[in-house]
This record gives C-alpha cells, sequence and structure tokens, in this order.
C-alpha cells in the first residue's frame, strides 16, 4: 500500500510500494501519475486515491476541461463551416460535429442548428494530436437525449469539473432530493458546463444556486437545503 | 509603503498567499513574500496563436506587467526567464498546439521580486492543475561590500549589494533550474550562496504543501463527512 493514499501529492513527488495485482505483478495507473525511468512520479496536484485491487490517481481540482473520448459535454455553436458544425467545449481546441450525426439527418434534411446553439453531445474523438470530434447520436442512429438544447430558454452556468463528476457520480443525492419538490430539466456536461430549465425563472435560479452551493456539501448537508430550498420557494 | 522588512541575514521573509480568488483564469494566486506581492494568473491548456503554435507541445507564453508604464527590456528579460524555467517545468508535450499562458502583475516590488514571481507562478499553476514534471522554488540572496550573503533581501540591500543572486531549484532532486546573477563574485561565494538558497528552498516547497492542503481541506472535509463516499 503506498503511504500517500487519500492524502495531497504535488508533482514532482516519487511514489513507491503500490499494490500490485496478484496475477500480473502490475498497478494501474490513472490521470495524474507517470513512469518515469521506473519511479512512478506525480505530475498532478490533488489528492491520491486507490481503489481495490491495484487502481491509483490523483483527483485534482480543475477549472480548464481536457477532452476525453466518450465524455458527454455542453457545446456551444460557434461556425457553420460547410458540412460541420464548430462548437466550443470549453477545451483548447474548437471541436467538430458534423451535421449528419444528427438523428435523421440526411444530405437532404439538414438539421435545425444555428450559431450560439447549445447542444449536448458526446465526443467520438479526443486525442491530444486531433480536433476532437463530436457527435449527438449514438451508434444505433438514435438521439438518446442527444441534440440541440435550451430552444426554449433555460439557463447554463459553467461550475469546476470536480463538481460535475460529484454530481454524476451515484452517491451524490442532489438531484433526487431536489426533485422532489420542484420540477426541472437538467443536462450536466463533464467539461463543468450544466444547463437548467425549469418551470419559471425563479425556479431555475433555485436549482442554479442550489447546485453550486453544493459543490463542498455532504449529503445530509445536501438535504438539509434542499428542505429549505422548498419551504422558501413554498413561501414559508 | 516603506521597505518594514526586518534585516534577517539567514531566512525567508514570511509568506502568505491567496489561491483561485479570480474568475476567469483557471488558476491564480496572490503570493506575499515579506512586503513584495505578485499576483499571477494562469490560462491553459487553452487555444493558441497561429504563429507561437509547436506541434509537439504546448506554447508556454509569459506576459508581465509592471505597475506603471510600458514594458521595456527589463520586464521582457523576467518574462524570458520566467518563460524558460516553467517550459522545463510543465509537462508541455501532453498538450501539443495548445498554450499555457502566465499573466504576472507586480504589486509591490520590496526586493526579491524575480524569486516571488517564479514562486507565485508556480502556485497558480498548481492552483490551475496543470501537468508539471516537478515544481520549481525560486531563493534570491545578495552578497553585500563587505562579503556577507543576505538571504531574501529587501529593497534597501538590494540596492546597497556587490552582487545579487537568484536561483531555482526543482523539488524532486534538488537540482538548478535557473540561475540570474547581477554583479561581481568569487566561485567560492557563489557556492555558500548556492548552498544557503538550496537551503532556503525547502521552506518554500513546504509552503505549497501548505498552501494545497489548505485549498483542497474543504474537500478532503466533505470526504470524510461522508459516510457513504
Amino acid at each position: 500500500m503506498v503511504d500517500h493514499v487519500n492524502e495531497l501529492v504535488l508533482p514532482g513527488e516519487i511514489l513507491t510500494k503500490f499494490n500490485e495485482s496478484e496475477k500480473t505483478q502490475k498497478a494501474l495507473l490513472g490521470p495524474g501519475l507517470r513512469q518515469e525511468d521506473g519511479d512512478i512520479i506525480v505530475s498532478k496536484p490533488g489528492i491520491l486515491k486507490f481503489r481495490e485491487p491495484n487502481v491509483y490517481w490523483v483527483d485534482s481540482f480543475q477549472k480548464r476541461y481536457i477532452p476525453t473520448k466518450s465524455d458527454t459535454v455542453i457545446g456551444i455553436v460557434t461556425a457553420k463551416a460547410g458540412d460541420i458544425f464548430r462548437v466550443d467545449i470549453g477545451g483548447s481546441d474548437q471541436a467538430t460535429l458534423s451535421f449528419l450525426a444528427f438523428e435523421g439527418a440526411t444530405k437532404r434534411n439538414r438539421p435545425d442548428v444555428k450559431v450560439g446553439d447549445l447542444v449536448y453531445a458526446k465526443l467520438l474523438v479526443a486525442n491530444k494530436d486531433m480536433e476532437p470530434e463530436l457527435v449527438c447520436i449514438d451508434s444505433g442512429g438514435k438521439n438518446d437525449g442527444l441534440g440541440v438544447i435550451g430552444r426554449e430558454g433555460g439557463f447554463m452556468i459553467n461550475t469546476s469539473i470536480n463538481l460535475v463528476r460529484k454530481l454524476l457520480s451515484a452517491e451524490c443525492e442532489l438531484f433526487k432530493t431536489l426533485g422532489k419538490n420542484l420540477q426541472f430539466e437538467v443536462a450536466v456536461g463533464v467539461n463543468g458546463r450544466i444547463w437548467v430549465k425549469s418551470r419559471s425563472v425563479s425556479q431555475t435560479i433555485a436549482v442554479v444556486n442550489a447546485i453550486e452551493a453544493s459543490e463542498f456539501m455532504t449529503n445530509a448537508q445536501i438535504k438539509t437545503m434542499c428542505k429549505k430550498l422548498a419551504d422558501t420557494l413554498a413561501g414559508f | 509603503m516603506m521597505d518594514s522588512d526586518e534585516h534577517r541575514e539567514d531566512r525567508l521573509r514570511q509568506m502568505t498567499c491567496q489561491l483561485g480568488q479570480m474568475l476567469r483564469p483557471d488558476g491564480d494566486t496572490t503570493l506575499f513574500m515579506g512586503d513584495t506581492c505578485a499576483t499571477v494568473a494562469v490560462y491553459g491548456p487553452g487555444e493558441v496563436k497561429m504563429n507561437k503554435e509547436l506541434l509537439d507541445k504546448a506554447t508556454v507564453e509569459v506576459v508581465y506587467r509592471s505597475k506603471s508604464g510600458l514594458p521595456g527590456c527589463a520586464e521582457k528579460m523576467i518574462e524570458r526567464l520566467i518563460c524558460n524555467t516553467y517550459q522545463t517545468a510543465i509537462l508541455t508535450q501532453l498538450h501539443p498546439r495548445s498554450s499555457v499562458s502566465l499573466t504576472i502583475q507586480e504589486i509591490q516590488n520590496s526586493g526579491s521580486f524575480l524569486a516571488c514571481c517564479i514562486n507565485a507562478s508556480c502556485l497558480a499553476l498548481l492552483d490551475a492543475s496543470v501537468s508539471m514534471k516537478f515544481l520549481v522554488a525560486a531563493v534570491s540572496c545578495i552578497i553585500d561590500n563587505d562579503g556577507n550573503i543576505v538571504l531574501d533581501p529587501n529593497r534597501k540591500q538590494e540596492k546597497t549589494a556587490r552582487s545579487s543572486l537568484t536561483f531555482v531549484f526543482d523539488n524532486k532532486d534538488k537540482k538548478i533550474v535557473t540561475i540570474n546573477a547581477k554583479g561581481d563574485y568569487r566561485i567560492e561565494e557563489l557556492n555558500r550562496c548556492l548552498a544557503l538558497c538550496k537551503e532556503a528552498s525547502v521552506a518554500i516547497f513546504d509552503f505549497y504543501r501548505e498552501s494545497m492542503k489548505k485549498k483542497l481541506s474543504k474537500s478532503m472535509n466533505t470526504l470524510k463527512g461522508d459516510p457513504e463516499s
């Protein structure tokens, strides 16, 4: 067992004593860890995490999104260029989105996408050497909830990537608890963008505030907050 | 502001910092080393200008802004020095065709300013979680006319110095990354300065750790408080 699990590690630190799998004598290294001349060196500041039997990674706090394959993200269409759209997904490069990558789209039947639209899309190609490519359909050609969002209103916020990861994890009960008292639609992109639409502007603001406030809350605290919020909205 | 810093010969001045105060940058810090203060904002890895694009690695851009006036030779020198330092420290090959840009704002120069800029940049990069090979820490010292070495000098001491030196070390092998020297000195003096500064750099690395711990304490606390995760 590495001594530093669940502790802060900083770039340049050399880690030793990894748990190896019994079969292959290997340890799996995730983001933030690198091998250099036989040493395992930390490359990102954060908390070292470990999962049985042999997986290690660094959980770091980051605002900037780095595209990863099969992530679902919220992008803003910035340009139309021939048969592709350019989409800003918050990474270092603009992503491309083919107009054929929508449900039911054909060469003749173009999807209705305008510059400035929000798209909820999946990353098909994400590679440090290549432009990221988005799609709004799954392998069966269905949209699966992806596509243009926010045409009928709604509100998008930018948050930290850690908050998004927390919201999407199975343990987080924010949306479940919020949904008991409020009706809303939400799209969470792993690139730190969250889109919310509710019945009224005040309700949307309430949901957005709840999301932003929940970043460093435990599930118990989230439940208390949601209760308070529901009471306030009901007028108590 | 006056140079109110105490004259200490063998120790660094008090350091304090604030991380993540600004909304727009991906990481930022305001670092005080005594009365000397600099603010650094980091953007990246982000989009790069066509003419600065490198095919196999990220471009490191440094912009230095002084309190007033147009940037001149001295400012460009600081930019170049910090740029070269961080080109070695940042894992640029992980993000080809992108840029990591550092903007340094002078707040108060009360001596050892270059060291403060470099250390503030490192903290800002930590705040932005940019991948790095190692951390760096800069320590300044001067040799006065009697041949005494003063660590982390203030403005007054710097003015009367025979020579002033700034060393940058990495935290992996404690090797030298950058040296910037002004004035004349003997080889044995250089070695003495080097040994002193290397010793002092440990305090800066400890300070980085404490600052990051403070920053991450919030999320670490939620981890501990939540029995389900």
